[in-house]
Order: structure tokens, then C-alpha cells, then sequence
């Protein structure tokens, strides 16, 4: 079975991001870019899958400008077997839409017949939480959506998801697209070996229009801010004091 | 010019300070507070680095290891250089000098180190002899076939981690026109051999955890067979593997100013007096604008003579440049670092009085920053006639 995983290339985690003066969007000038972490995720659990004798090959896929090279290079490095870029734009700010995103990647399943899509829940830049639903769709997969637990058994997988009263198992046919959550495991490190062999593996370079798919935007942002500030907390003592401090501040 | 790193290098960079990051942060103030390294915690990271493929990085393919050229490992120790040293001690990096080891000294020193089965540590030091090396008084005699081995060496880092030791030993004396000239003899000790102790040596005001040791010989017998490189070839085994160390200090200082960097800056920008940011103040902002400057220079000089030894080309006084400048400059910057933060700066709330205690001794070890300027006048001079 191959395993395809969509990874996108967005602004690193750890990076404050800045809105820009005229609200446009934000800066991406010199910021640190990494692969979204839970892509991650889905690359890892991808390789466990593969490590288990449960998978014959991982294949990542990335979607944007042609930097995100190198966030694929990262996935070869973790363990995937290759990759394939599709150049979509050559804006670093034009950020392709799900839609258009999962219609490229319907074309890439055609193409490459994975038996599983692993992909991010959502990207942490625009928390669409959209693009894994609609492949599904599209293709008319199962899907089985904020995974914190993944079994593949023949043909079908059983997935547990997290979901607002707590977990939730389903049983899924495959072939099938599973987006995971936060807790499904811990992404491991690219080992020095790993990253002295991502070279040599195969990255096919695509465009959009190989596959026929219009990326034009369909949303227009209206404008972007910053979240409202928040005055910081302060640390008290005791309960009497909490509840002073409470008392002076109306709220109780 | 060649500028700028492969995709290989971003990875290895990314890959060691998130390990630096996720595995070696958490356990510092446990090292600071305590001045030990837990042997669980130890051999956790040590483990962690062997998995990734890390471990004895510095060594090339021939043995097994990565075989990193001199610019990549330079990389890999810059980001170590962010964490503790007591730490990333574990993130092994055997002596190179290693290399030197011969017939069955490979399989009982150098596979044992850079597998991670035995550590090493490496003695030169003596009360009497800093950077005066030949003034050692650390001697060996010949007592039939054997050498017998007595003196003491201090400040000997990572030796209460070592399996066994290089440590460098007068053999004899010429006579030279400029006066009597000890001959050197480099020489492997196990821990535990007859007449070898090792104990505890000062509390020192840098890198806590990370300790400098006593040795001490008494009648220490070695056979030939503990002989790294040839009798009376110290400086010979000394010139060719040692050569390239001081890349080390100066490396780490970069590596650790960049993150006393981070909290300048970070803090240059949330702290308000008189009613604005710190950093909207030139007093503040031009010393941040002078902290990364000099960085910068560092990282680069650093990263030039890293480059110039992968190329072949003549490094020494590149390299005591690096050393000499990356040395100071961490002096400055975490000097500024506590400036910018004010009377917080030195409480131990932040991390950056300790920042500012280590770099004291980034100055001193490995060549003093006199014996640098020493270094890169001769080499200037000396073809001059002067």
C-alpha cells in the first residue's frame, strides 16, 4: 500500500507573527518557514505505518511556491521515499485554497493510487480545517477526521477520534483519508543519516496546470488584525486574596 | 565565494537545535542547581544521540561515523553551544586525536568511544603548565620495557565521564640552542589502572555540571602498547589532530549568543519605561543593533576557517581569530544581555547571570585569548623577520 501525505510549507511555530501595516495579510519577510506541525504528524505516522510492515511506500506531496522544496527535503529526511512539489504560484502570499488544494491532490491519488491519505487536521497559518474533507468528496473516500489513534487492518482502519465529548472510534473502508490531531504521536527528529540520503531521493517538480486545476482565488481577504491584547494575569497568594482581588474587580 | 548552506546543512541545523531545544533545555536548571548530571538523564541523551546517527559525528565514514566535514560539525557544535555543556557533553564528540590509535588500540579505544560504549577525555593541563605546555612536569621513565608514569594534570573536563584518558607526558629533554626542550609522549590510561586516580578538582564560577577533574600518576606503569602515536610524538599526534578544537570554543560562543540574543531582544521589545518600549530607546536599541553585529562577524569569521580547513588551505590564524573574536564577543554580548534587562538580569529568575558566567571562560580555555593574539601576530610576523 502506498501512503500519500500532504505537507505544506507555513510560517514556523515558534515565529510571533506580525501583521502587515495595511492589513493585507501578514509578514512573511525573513520569517521563518517550517513544515506544519501536523503534517508532521501525518509524515510520522506515515513512517510507523511503513515501519510496521503496514505500508510499502511513503510518498509526500506539497502544494505552493517552489521554497516548498524544502519542506519536502524535511519529509525525506524524517523517513518518506518521495516527493513530489507542485508549483502552484510563485507568490510567496498567495495562499492556495483547499478547494484548489484538494483538486490537485485528487489528480496526484489518480495518478498514484495511495490506498491511505494521511494529512494535517489543518494548517496552523489559516485554520482552514477544510482540505482533507473536501479530497474526500471529491474523490468519494471514506474519511475519518482529528485522529488520535490510527490501525490499519486490511481493508479498512479503525481510527479514534477526538472530538468535543471526548474520543470517538470508527471503523473506515480504505482506501480512505484520515486527518490527524495533536496527540497522535510525537514526530521523531531527522537522523544525520536520513538527512545525508533526502538528497538522493526522488522529488518530482509539477505544476497546477499539469493536473488542470485553476488555483485562482475564489475568498478575498477583507482585512487581517491581530488578536485584542490581553492585560496580563497576576499570581495571588492565597484564596483570601483571590477573592479580594475578585471582590475589587466587580466580579464577584 | 561560496555562500550560504545546502539543504543538508539547514537539516542538520534544524535537527540539532531542536534537540538542543527539547532534550537538553529542560534539564538545565537541575545541572545548575545541583553542579551534577543525573546518570539517567545522561544516558538518555546519549542514547537519543546515537539513534539519530549523531553521535562521534566529528569522525568520518572509515570508522562507521558520519564523517562531517570541518564547516558542518562547526554547525553541529553551534547549536550544542546554545545548551549546558554538562549536557550536551553526551551528545559525544570523542577526540579526534583518536584517529591516531593503531593495530589493536582500535578496537580497545577508538570503535569502544565513537560506538559510545567508552568515553574519553583528553589531559594536557598541569598546575604548573597552562599554556605553557612544555613547562609540563607530568613525566614518564623507562623502567625496563615499560614507562612509568608520575605527576598530576588539573582541569581535565568530561574526565569523571572518561573510561579512560589521553593524557600527554614528558618523555625526555633536548638540548636545544634556545635552551632544553622536554620531549612529549601521548599515552591512553584506562580508569582503574594501577597507580591512576581520578578526583574532583575546583568549583568553578563557569558551566556548572560540566567539572574539571584532578589526575593524579603514582607510579603509574604503562607498556608501550598505551603509547597513542610514537614515543616522544606528542606534539606531532598534538599538531595534527588538535589543530582544529578551538573551532569548538569558537563555535559554541556564537551558538550561545544567539540565544542570550533572543531574550535581549525579546525583552528589548515587552518592557515598557516611560510609557514606551525599552527598544524605542537608542540606549537600548544600539546595543542590540551592536550585539548582533558582532555576532554576525563571529558566526562568519568562525564559519571561514571552518571552511578553509575542508579546503585544505592554511587555518591557524584563522582559527585563533575565530576563537580570540567569538570568545569576546560572547563577553560583550551577554554583558549587554544583562544591561538591557536591568536589575532582572542578574537574578537567577533568567537565565542570563549564568550566560554571563560561562562566557568567563570561553576567554581562558583552549588557548587563552593572549596566546590567540600571540598566535595570529607570529603568523603575520615571523614571515616578516620581525
Amino acid at each position: 500500500m502506498k501512503v500519500l501525505v500532504p505537507v505544506k510549507r507555513v510560517i514556523d511555530y515558534n515565529v510571533k507573527v506580525r501583521v502587515k501595516a495595511d492589513g493585507s495579510g501578514v509578514d512573511l519577510a525573513n520569517v521563518k518557514m517550517s513544515m506544519n506541525p501536523f503534517d508532521e504528524i501525518a509524515i510520522e505516522e506515515a513512517i510507523r505505518l511503513k515501519e510496521a510492515g503496514k505500508a510499502e511506500e511513503v510518498i509526500a506531496v506539497s502544494i505552493g511556491v517552489k521554497q516548498a522544496q524544502e519542506t519536502l527535503r524535511t519529509a525525506l529526511a524524517m523517513g518518506a521515499d518521495r516527493a513530489i512539489l507542485v508549483v502552484a504560484s510563485d507568490d510567496v502570499h498567495q495562499d492556495i485554497e483547499p478547494l484548489a488544494v484538494a483538486k490537485i491532490l485528487a489528480a496526484v491519488v489518480k495518478e498514484e493510487q495511495p490506498g491511505l491519505v494521511l494529512c494535517g487536521k489543518q494548517a496552523i497559518d489559516n485554520d482552514m480545517n477544510a482540505t482533507g474533507q473536501m479530497l474526500s468528496a471529491l474523490l468519494g473516500w471514506s474519511q475519518a477526521t482529528f485522529a488520535s489513534e490510527v490501525g490499519v487492518e486490511g481493508d479498512h482502519a479503525v481510527v479514534t477520534r477526538e472530538v468535543d465529548g471526548g474520543l470517538q472510534t470508527i471503523k473506515v473502508k480504505m482506501p480512505t483519508i484520515i486527518s490527524v490531531d495533536l496527540r497522535l504521536n510525537e514526530p521523531r527528529y531527522a537522523s544525520l543519516p536520513n538527512i545525508m540520503k533526502a538528497k538522493k531521493k526522488p522529488l518530482d517538480e509539477k505544476t497546477a496546470a499539469d493536473y488542470g486545476v485553476d488555483v485562482t482565488p475564489r475568498l478575498s481577504v477583507v482585512k487581517t488584525t491581530e488578536p485584542a491584547a490581553r492585560a496580563a494575569g497576576i499570581k495571588v497568594g492565597s484564596v483570601d486574596e483571590l477573592v479580594s482581588k475578585l471582590k475589587e474587580a466587580g466580579l464577584v | 565565494m561560496q555562500y550560504g548552506l545546502t539543504e543538508e546543512q539547514e537539516m542538520i541545523v534544524s535537527t540539532v537545535r531542536s534537540f538542543v531545544e527539547n532534550e537538553i533545555y529542560p534539564h538545565e536548571d537541575l545541572v545548575e542547581r545541583t553542579g551534577e548530571v543525573p546518570a539517567e538523564i545522561a544516558a538518555e541523551i546519549k542514547r537519543k544521540t546515537i539513534d539519530l546517527g549523531f553521535y562521534a559525528c566529528n569522525f568520518p565514514e572509515s570508522v562507521g561515523c558520519a564523517g562531517l566535514s570541518h564547516l558542518e560539525f562547526a554547525l553541529v557544535e553551534r547549536e550544542l553551544g546554545r545548551g549546558s555543556m554538562a549536557l550536551n557533553h553526551f551528545f559525544g564528540r570523542p577526540q579526534n586525536i583518536l584517529m591516531a590509535c593503531q593495530g589493536e588500540q582500535i578496537e580497545r579505544y577508538l570503535m569502544p568511544a565513537v560506538r559510545g560504549d567508552r568515553m574519553d577525555a583528553l589531559a594536557m593541563t598541569e598546575p604548573g603548565a597552562g599554556s605553557d605546555v612544555r613547562g609540563m612536569k607530568c613525566s614518564a621513565r623507562r623502567d625496563g620495557g615499560d614507562w612509568v608514569v608520575n605527576g598530576t594534570k588539573h582541569f581535565i573536563s568530561g574526565a569523571e565521564h572518561a573510561d579512560f584518558v589521553i593524557v600527554f607526558v614528558a618523555t625526555g629533554e633536548d638540548d636545544t640552542p634556545k635552551g632544553p626542550k622536554k620531549r612529549i609522549t601521548c599515552f591512553l590510561v584506562d580508569r582503574g589502572h594501577p597507580g591512576f586516580t581520578i578526583r574532583d578538582g575546583y568549583k568553578s564560577v563557569s558551566h556548572r555540571g560540566y567539572k574539571n577533574m584532578i589526575l593524579e600518576f603514582d607510579d603509574c606503569r604503562l607498556p608501550d602498547a598505551q603509547v597513542l602515536g610514537e614515543v616522544d610524538g606528542g606534539f606531532e599526534v598534538m599538531n595534527t589532530w588538535l589543530y582544529a578544537t578551538r573551532i569548538t570554543v569558537a563555535t559554541m560562543c556564537v551558538g550561545r549568543a544567539r540565544r542570550v540574543f533572543d531574550y535581549a531582544l525579546d525583552y528589548a521589545a515587552t518592557r515598557e519605561q516611560f510609557g514606551q518600549k525599552i527598544g524605542k530607546f537608542q540606549g537600548v536599541s544600539f546595543q542590540i543593533a551592536d550585539m548582533i553585529t558582532e555576532i554576525d562577524a563571529a558566526d562568519l569569521l568562525t564559519l571561514a576557517a571552518a571552511d578553509r580547513l575542508d579546503k585544505g588551505l592554511p587555518a591557524n590564524r584563522e582559527i585563533a581569530s575565530a576563537k580570540l573574536y567569538a570568545s569576546e564577543m560572547l563577553a560583550r554580548v551577554t554583558d549587554a544581555a544583562i544591561q538591557v534587562h536591568g536589575g532582572m538580569g542578574l537574578m537567577d529568575d533568567y537565565p542570563l547571570e549564568r550566560f554571563w558566567r560561562d562566557a568567563r571562560v570561553e576567554r581562558i580555555w583552549d588557548g587563552t585569548s593572549e596566546i590567540q593574539r600571540h598566535i595570529i601576530s607570529r603568523d603575520l610576523l615571523r614571515a616578516l623577520g620581525a
